[in-house]
C-alpha cells in the first residue's frame, strides 16, 4: 500500500501522515516534552512495549532523515490563492488539527500557507501537522489514531485507495459538502463513497498517462497510437529502425514489477479491453473473463519484444530512467513524467502525452487508473463543523486553481482545467481533462475495504507471474478468481 | 581486527572446562549463588521483556484472528489452529518454504566453500596482510538494502554494467585476437541476460548477491579458527612427508570444525530468515518469495496479525529444529 498512488518516486510525490510515535520522538528529541510526558503518551498509545521499542528505533531514523530535506518555509507560496466566497465566519476560536502534506513534500509550504490564510479569513485556528512520507506508514499511523478514537486530529489527508479502510471513522460529508462534491470528477466522488456515505472530498488527483516521442513518430511517419494493436506495430517499427544505432533502445516502458504499480497498469489493460475492473462495485469477482485474459496475454507478448525482458522488475524509477535517457518510444507513467521529461535533455521538447490506448473488442474504452488524495473529517473530532469548513476551503475550485498554477497539482474539478490562469501556467494540465472525464478508473478498493491490500497483493503477484511466463493467463485468471472469492468471503 | 576475531573459538574452549553440575552446599556457596542470581536478574528481566514476552505474544496471536490495527470483523477471537491450517495448505506458503530452503542451502554452502578459501588465503604470510583483511570486510559492512540495490543496478538488463561487460566489452576484448579470438568472443551471450527478470535466474542472482555479502563474515570466523591451530601440527606433518593437500584434509579441516560449525549456525539461521536481499531485488514475486516475505505480506498487505504471527512461529520452529541439529553436531564434536 505504500505505493498507493503509484508514484512515490515522483517529484510531486508526496503525501503526509502523522505517526503519533514519530511526533513523540521529535518532541522529545527537541526537548519540547519531558521524559515523563513522553512515557505517559507512549502508554496512552496502547502499544505493547516491544512494539513501541521497535517503532521508536525505526521512527527515530525516519525523523532525522526527513528533517534533512524538509522544504524551507516560503512566504510567497499560496500567494495566488483567492479566498472562496461563503466560508463560515461564525466558528471563530475553534481549533482544527489537520494532517496534511508531509515533512519532505515540496508542496508543504503551499499547504501550510493556505491553512494560515484560512485561519485569517475565518478565525478558526488551524494546527498544521505534516504526515509520514511513506504512504504505508501514514495509514498505519492513522489506524492507531482511529483505534484509540483519538480527537487529536480533525482532518486527515487520505489516499484514493483508503476510503473503504477508513470509512467507519469518517464523518459523512454528503450533508455538509454534498453540493461541493457535485463539482468534482464523478469517478473520484464515486470512489470516495462507501455505503452511500461520502468519506472524503477530492483534493488533487493523478492518473495513468501515455507518453510518446513526437520526433520518432515523425521520423517513421506514424500517428500517436490509440489502440494497443497500433501501439505494438508502431513500437516494433520504431524499435527495428533505432536498435542498430542504439542497442539500449526499447519500444514501450511501463511498470511490471510485483507491487501496487502493477495493479494500476493491469487494471488499465483490463478495463481498456472491456475486461472488467477485477472486482465490480457489487462485490462480484469479474477477473476470470476472456477479455481480461486476452489483455494479460497481450501484455505478456510485449515482454522481451517491444518492452525489455526485465520490464517485470520495473517500477516508476526504472521506467523514467529509460525514458529520460531517450531509450524508449512510448511510456506509461503518472503525470509527473511530463515534468521529468522537460528536465531531461535527451527528450525535452520531443514528448507528447495522450490517454492510454484501448483494446479493439466489445466494451473497449479508454482507461486510466486513478491516484490522488482526498480530505476526510474524523468522526472523533470535537469540532467537525470547523473541520468541514477547512476541507471545503482546501478542495475549493479557488485553492485547486492555485495548487495547479503554483505546484502543478492536478485539479479534481473539471472547470479548473479551463481556467485561463492554469492554461497560462501549464500547457500540460488543460490537456488532461479528457483523461479524467473519459477514462478514470478506480481500483477496487472501496468495495474490498480493509481487504484491498490483500486483493492487490494477490493481483500483482499473479499478473507478474503471467508476465514472467511462469503461469498462463488462463490459469492466472482462474487462480485469482478463486483467491479473491476466498478473501471477499469475509466481507 | 583479526586479533579480536581469534577470541571467539578460544572463549569457547575455555567455557568447555567449567563444571556445570556442582551444587553449592556450604553457606558460602549459597551466598555466592544468591549473588549470582542478583547479578543476572537484570539480564533475565531484559530478555524476558524484549524476547520472551514478544515471543509469547506472537504465539498467542497466532491462534487468533487479530489484526495489526483495528478490530477484526466479529471481534478478536480465538480461532484454534486455523491460521496454521491455512498456511500449511496454502501453495504459495509451501512455495515460500522451499524457496527459503533453496536460498539457505545454496547461499550457505557456496559461501562456506568461498569462506574457507578466503580464510586460507588471508591466513598466509604476505605484505599488506592487515590491509587486505580489513578491505575484505567491506561487503559485510555495507547495509544489505544498499548492496542489494547496487547489485540490482549492476544486474539490470537495460543499463546494468554486468550486461555491458558480458555482451559488449568482454567480447570486444577478445575479438581482435587472430584465429581464436572470435571463438572466445562467441562464448559470451549475444543478447542481454535478464538476471532479474528470468524466472530461471532470479534465485541464482539473489544467492550470488548474498554470497558476495556474507563470504567475508564466514572467512573472518574461519580465519579465527585457523589461527588457533598450533603450528607444530603442520611441522609434524611436514616431517612425515604429508603433502599440502593431505595436510588440509587431515589437519586443517578437522581442527577447523568447531569454528566451521559456529559459522554455519550463524549463517544458516540468518539465511533462513532472509528478507532484505530478496525484497529489495525482486519484491514479493512467487519465484523468490521467502517465509519472512510471506509473513511480512500477511502483516502489512493483508493486515492479518494472526496469520503473520503463525508464519513467524513456523519460521521460529524451523530455526529451532536447525539449532537442535547443529548443537547436536557440536556436542558430538566435543564428546
Amino acid at each position: 500500500m505504500s505505493r498507493a498512488n503509484g508514484r512515490q518516486d515522483g517529484p510531486v510525490n508526496g503525501k503526509p501522515l502523522p505517526n503519533p510515535v514519530t511526533r513523540l520522538m521529535a518532541e522529545s528529541l527537541t526537548g519540547q516534552i519531558s521524559r515523563r510526558e513522553m512515557l505517559r503518551r507512549a502508554t496512552a498509545l496502547g502499544l505493547s512495549a516491544p512494539l513501541v521499542g521497535l517503532m521508536l528505533s525505526a521512527q527515530t531514523k525516519g525523523v532525522r532523515a526527513q528533517d534533512a530535506v524538509t522544504p524551507a518555509p516560503d512566504p510567497d507560496a499560496g500567494s495566488t490563492i483567492v479566498m472562496p466566497q461563503g466560508l463560515r465566519t461564525d466558528l471563530g476560536g475553534a481549533t482544527v488539527a489537520a494532517v496534511l502534506s508531509d515533512t519532505t513534500d515540496p508542496n508543504r509550504p503551499f499547504v501550510e500557507n493556505a491553512c494560515a490564510k484560512f485561519a485569517e479569513a475565518t478565525g478558526i485556528n488551524v494546527t498544521f501537522v505534516p504526515g509520514e512520507t511513506q504512504s504505508e506508514a501514514r495509514l498505519q499511523a492513522y489506524r492507531q489514531q482511529f483505534a484509540g478514537q483519538s480527537s487529536d486530529f480533525d482532518v486527515y489527508q487520505i489516499d484514493v485507495i483508503w476510503p473503504g479502510i477508513v470509512a467507519e471513522h469518517a464523518v459523512d460529508l454528503s450533508e455538509g459538502l454534498g453540493e461541493a462534491a457535485g463539482q468534482h470528477f464523478e469517478a473520484i466522488v464515486k470512489n470516495n463513497t462507501v455505503n452511500d456515505q461520502l468519506i472524503g472530498l477530492p483534493w488533487f488527483t493523478d492518473a495513468g498517462l501515455f507518453y510518446y516521442r513526437t520526433d520518432l513518430l515523425e521520423k517513421y511517419q506514424l500517428q500517436p497510437p490509440t489502440t494497443w494493436d497500433e501501439l505494438q506495430t508502431s513500437a516494433q517499427t520504431i524499435l527495428d529502425g533505432e536498435r542498430a544505432a542504439n542497442p539500449a533502445f526499447t519500444g514501450f516502458v511501463w511498470q511490471g514489477r510485483a507491487y501496487e504499480g502493477l495493479t494500476c497498469n493491469g487494471l488499465e489493460w483490463q478495463v481498456s479491453n472491456g475486461g472488467g475492473a477485477i472486482i465490480e462495485e457489487d462485490a462480484t469477482v469479474s477477473i476470470n473473463n476472456p477479455e481480461a485474459i486476452a489483455a494479460f496475454e497481450r501484455a505478456r507478448g510485449w515482454v522481451g519484444t517491444i518492452s525489455p525482458q526485465d520490464i517485470t522488475t520495473f517500477r516508476e524509477t526504472e521506467t523514467i530512467n529509460v525514458w529520460t535517457a531517450g531509450n524508449a518510444a512510448f511510456m506509461r507513467n503518472w503525470p509527473y513524467g511530463w515534468a521529468s521529461s522537460q528536465d531531461a535533455p535527451a527528450v525535452a521538447g520531443k514528448v507528447g502525452v495522450a490517454p492510454l490506448p484501448q483494446g479493439t473488442g466489445e466494451g473497449a474504452r479508454n482507461a486510466a487508473t486513478l491516484g490522488g488524495w482526498q480530505l476526510m473529517v474524523s468522526k472523533y473530532s470535537k469540532n467537525p463543523e470547523a473541520a468541514i469548513e477547512l476541507v471545503r476551503f482546501l478542495c475549493s475550485p479557488e485553492v485547486q486553481t492555485s495548487f495547479a498554477v503554483e505546484r502543478s497539482m492536478l485539479p479534481t474539478i473539471g472547470s479548473v482545467y479551463e481556467s485561463p490562469d492554469v492554461a497560462a501556467a501549464s500547457e500540460f494540465i488543460p490537456r488532461l481533462r479528457e483523461v479524467f472525464e473519459g477514462g478514470a478508473v478506480a481500483r477496487p478498493s472501496s468495495v474490498s475495504a480493509d481487504l484491498y491490500g490483500e486483493v492487490s497483493a494477490a493481483y500483482y503477484t499473479t499478473v507478474n507471474e503471467i508476465l514472467s511466463g511462469t503461469t498462463s493467463a488462463e490459469e492466472g485468471a482462474a487462480s485469482m478468481e478463486e483467491e479473491f472469492n476466498a478473501i471477499l468471503e469475509e466481507l | 581486527m583479526s586479533q579480536q576475531a581469534a577470541q571467539v573459538p578460544t572463549a569457547q574452549v575455555a567455557t568447555r572446562g567449567v563444571p556445570t553440575s556442582d551444587v553449592p552446599t556450604s553457606s558460602w556457596g549459597k551466598a555466592r549463588e544468591r549473588l549470582a542470581w542478583i547479578l543476572v536478574a537484570p539480564s533475565v528481566l531484559v530478555v524476558t521483556l524484549v524476547a520472551l514476552f514478544p515471543l509469547a505474544q506472537s504465539i498467542w496471536f497466532s491462534f487468533t484472528n487479530a489484526r495489526l490495527a483495528g478490530t477484526p470483523r466479529g471481534g478478536l477471537q480465538f480461532v484454534n489452529i486455523e491460521n496454521y491450517r491455512y498456511l500449511l495448505t496454502n501453495d504459495d506458503f509451501i512455495r515460500a518454504f522451499w524457496n527459503t530452503v533453496v536460498f539457505t542451502v545454496g547461499s550457505v554452502s557456496i559461501e562456506t566453500v568461498f569462506g574457507v578459501v578466503v580464510a586460507l588465503l588471508i591466513n598466509s604470510q604476505f605484505k599488506a596482510k592487515g590491509l587486505l583483511r580489513t578491505a575484505i570486510l567491506v561487503p559485510w559492512a555495507i547495509p544489505t538494502v544498499v548492496s542489494s540495490r547496487l547489485w540490482a543496478y549492476m544486474f539490470n538488463g537495460q543499463y546494468g554494467v554486468l550486461n555491458d561487460l558480458l555482451t559488449i566489452r568482454l567480447p570486444n576484448m577478445f575479438d581482435w585476437i587472430p584465429f581464436i579470438g572470435p571463438s572466445i568472443a562467441g562464448i559470451f551471450p549475444d543478447e542481454k541476460v535478464a538476471f532479474l527478470a528470468s524466472p530461471n535466474l532470479q534465485m541464482g542472482t539473489a544467492i550470488a548477491v548474498d554470497v558476495w555479502k556474507t563470504t567475508p563474515f564466514m572467512a573472518l570466523l574461519l580465519l579465527a579458527g585457523l589461527q588457533v591451530i598450533p603450528g607444530d601440527v603442520y611441522e609434524a606433518a611436514y616431517v612425515d612427508g604429508a603433502s599440502k593437500w593431505q595436510q588440509f584434509w587431515q589437519h586443517t579441516l578437522p581442527l577447523l570444525r568447531p569454528a566451521l560449525l559456529v559459522a554455519l549456525i550463524f549463517r544458516t539461521l540468518d539465511a533462513f530468515r532472509v528478507f532484505d536481499v530478496l525484497w529489495v531485488m525482486f519484491g514479493p514475486i512467487t519465484q523468490t518469495r521467502s517465509l519472512a516475505i510471506a509473513a511480512q505480506q500477511a502483516l502489512v498487505d493483508a493486515d492479518r496479525l494472526g496469520r503473520a504471527s503463525a508464519a513467524s512461529v513456523i519460521i521460529f520452529l524451523c530455526i529451532g529444529v536447525l539449532v537442535l541439529v547443529y548443537t547436536r553436531l557440536v556436542k558430538v564434536e566435543e564428546g
